[in-house]
């Protein structure tokens, strides 16, 4: 236990545990990029991976599969907009299915993005450098996955713009106190602005690609996209500026974002669904699902294309920490239902929760339950968070727990409210589930493309948080002792230096 | 020596340290047209060259205020106004309702604010620049460290400004840049 820093990077060549940076030496800090790595070799890595003429064939078989996915898709949308809303499983009383559990879902796992781009920044959280970049992008494919649904639920997808306060033919206006049209303005806007922050930062990492690019279409292409960026200190200021902005606006967005979707829900009167505490519980539940589908990602990625230096078992180690975190969240939000239920003393609500857990949807709750309470305890214990094949596992069983919630919440309380002469029970038909199937081939196209094309790791920010990024380098970055200071108090470099030498 | 078409000065360094100290030295020299090109954000290179804080958040908030404005405006106007949309017997415009979407709005034009203000401050896009034509230029976004003084500073001087830069500790090369 405990090996010091320097003997870990000499061990380079012959044993992989230097690999290993999840040990915490109260003395120093982990290292947040490994093999002793220059500013150089963060370049050649990343850019290394989309400039490489051979593409890993596996990147091919999983782009043949997401396309042929994404096809499945298309024709689903076609088939459902030629006939209609008919041909899924929805009738009465269930008039919420598999769409809105997967818009649910989808926007769900984008949440994982901002916070690790926007409220980690905001909490000087170093480690999040490496995944920032590869979750924001997941979030915005996993919000193009989720906006599709209730854009094709409206039925008459032709006039979807009436969503949107545009004027119309019927010279009506949408109802704004509708938690739906909240949704229609929530969902947008974090989509948006995610977009905003996940291309501000790339335009460094852009402009990286671009001066290595030695094809006159890869020079153009980048050029365009880098905005001519020239690493400019006076640019880099307004740039860290507008990034600090960014991630301060983003951060009670994504809060918003998933509030106004349990609104949806929680606004209405359905036994089951009133209540107050779903704005929390949903918030709690994205995060915890959004950070399983990045671990879902990140570890085949890693290891198809050798970024264990940078994406290193630390960062593996905290995201495992915080799934067991926000699953207990989740965790006390079920038992916590289940108590209101109880103590509310309303005959509906409590009969609501009884027969999520014991009636005919029974088996999906179980499953829920499992997958997210019982699936990360095993996070407690070091050797599981730390071991990529049980992480990978588990994050995956965390991702079907996480669809199966929204299943619960939609299905169940709406199969059986008020009267029982209305009771019905909900079965998907194959529209409902190759449309859902074909939403993963959407999202990993997507994702696929970002990876063979784009900075999938944020360049500059992890040259940032690299020790040579520091002057001083090698005094641990502190100065003591009697330093002249210049008129504002100051310490100018140059007699840093001569203190530090 | 310096010809009509030039457009400055470009000196390289492979490190913080040197970086820093030369942008004191070319800070204390009393120029204004230049600048430091480093691939990631160096802490106290603001410091070192005298920038001033940016107005960008005056900006930002300026956005969010007319976003606020305007969301509540919207609501206001459509469903109160223009169209009275009569829910459940409710006031035709109470603030509680309107919240989130007032909300969204403001984090809207705020962000779009932050990222089209940086820009603009910052006069990008702007596809050429003659220090573009510098090849060593491009390790910029790698790992070189440049500072740039532009021949239209008005303390440039062909002679004096290349013994200041020739001077500075650590320096790689001194190029001239055509404009």
């Amino acid at each position: 236990m405990g090996r010091s820093r320097p003997e870990l990077m000499s061990t380079r060549t012959t044993d992989l545990s230097y690999l290993n940076n999840t040990t915490d030496d109260p003395v120093s800090r982990p290292p947040l990029v490994l093999g002793g790595r220059t500013f150089g070799d963060v370049t050649n890595t990343v850019c290394g991976i989309i400039e490489n003429p051979k593409t890993p064939p596996l990147w091919y078989v999983f782009f043949g599969v997401s396309l042929s996915l994404l096809g499945v898709l298309g024709a689903m949308i076609a088939y459902l907009i030629f006939t209609g809303i008919g041909v899924w499983g929805l009738q009465s009383p269930v008039g919420w299915g598999w769409a809105i559990v997967n818009f649910v879902f989808w926007v769900g796992i984008g949440h994982a993005g901002t916070l690790i781009s926007a409220i980690l920044f905001l909490l000087r959280q170093k480690w999040r450098t490496s995944i920032n970049r590869f979750a924001e992008a997941m979030t915005i494919f996993a919000v193009a996955c989720a906006g599709i649904f209730p854009a094709i639920h409206v039925g008459r997808v032709w006039v979807v713009y009436w969503l949107f306060p545009i004027p119309n033919q019927m010279s009506m206006w949408p109802n704004f106190r509708s938690p739906l049209l909240w949704d229609v303005f929530a969902v947008s806007t974090y989509a948006t602005v995610s977009l905003l922050f996940w291309y501000m930062g790339m335009i460094p990492d852009l402009a990286t690609i671009r001066d290595r690019a030695k094809h006159p279409i890869r020079k153009i292409a980048y050029g365009i996209l880098a905005l001519g960026w020239r690493s400019s200190n006076r640019h880099w200021h307004r740039f860290e500026s507008a990034y600090l902005l960014l991630a301060a606006l983003a951060t009670p967005l994504v809060l918003s974002v998933h509030s106004v979707v349990s609104f949806d829900f929680a606004v209405s009167i359905i036994p089951g669904w009133h209540t107050t505490i779903f704005p929390p519980y949903f918030v709690a539940g994205a995060i915890f699902s959004g950070f399983a589908m990045v671990v879902t990602l990140i570890i085949p990625t890693r290891a198809i294309f050798k970024l264990e230096e940078i994406i290193t078992l630390r960062h593996l180690e905290n995201m495992a920490k915080i799934m067991l975190a926000t699953g207990m969240m989740v965790g006390l939000a079920y038992s916590t239902e289940f108590f209101m239920a109880w103590y509310s003393g309303n005959a509906y609500e409590g009969f609501t929760f009884l027969n999520r857990g014991f009636g005919p949807y029974a088996w999906a709750y179980w499953i829920m339950v499992s997958c997210n309470v019982i699936v990360p305890q095993i996070f407690w214990v070091k050797k599981f968070r730390t071991n990529v094949v049980i992480l990978w596992i588990a994050s995956i069983l965390i991702n079907v727990g996480m669809w199966f919630e929204r299943f619960v919440i939609v299905v169940s309380s709406l199969s059986r409210d008020f009267l029982p002469s209305s009771w019905g029970y909900y079965s998907p038909t194959f529209v409902d589930v190759l449309t859902f199937i074909g939403s993963f081939g959407l999202f990993f196209t997507l994702f696929l493309l970002f990876l063979r094309f784009g900075p999938m790791i944020g360049m500059a920010e992890v040259k940032g948080v690299m020790p040579e990024a520091h002057h001083g380098r090698g005094a641990h970055g502190d100065y003591h002792g009697d330093v002249p200071t210049d008129r504002d108090g100051h310490i100018p470099i140059k007699a840093k230096r001569e203190v530090v030498q | 020596m310096t010809t009509p078409e030039s457009y400055g000065y470009l000196v390289e360094f492979d490190n913080v340290d040197d970086l820093l100290e030369g942008a004191e030295t070319v800070r204390d020299a009393g120029y204004t047209l230049w600048d430091a090109h480093t691939p990631f954000v160096v802490h106290g290179l603001d410091r070192a060259m005298g920038i001033k804080p940016t107005k960008l958040p005056f900006l930002v908030l300026a956005g969010g205020a007319v976003g606020l404005v305007g969301g509540v405006a919207l609501q206001w106007w459509t469903n109160a106004v223009n169209y009275p949309f009569l829910i459940s017997g409710k006031p035709l415009f109470s603030l509680p309702a309107n919240i989130p979407v007032a909300f969204e709005t403001t984090i809207l034009v705020a962000a779009i604010m932050a990222l089209v203000g940086m820009l603009g401050l910052n006069r990008l896009p702007q596809l050429y620049h003659p220090l573009f034509n510098s090849s060593r230029f491009r390790k910029a976004t790698d790992d070189r460290f440049f500072i740039s003084i532009e021949a239209a500073d008005p303390k440039f001087d062909a002679e004096a400004t290349r013994e200041l830069l020739e001077a500075l500790d650590g320096r790689l090369t001194l190029e001239e840049v055509q404009s």
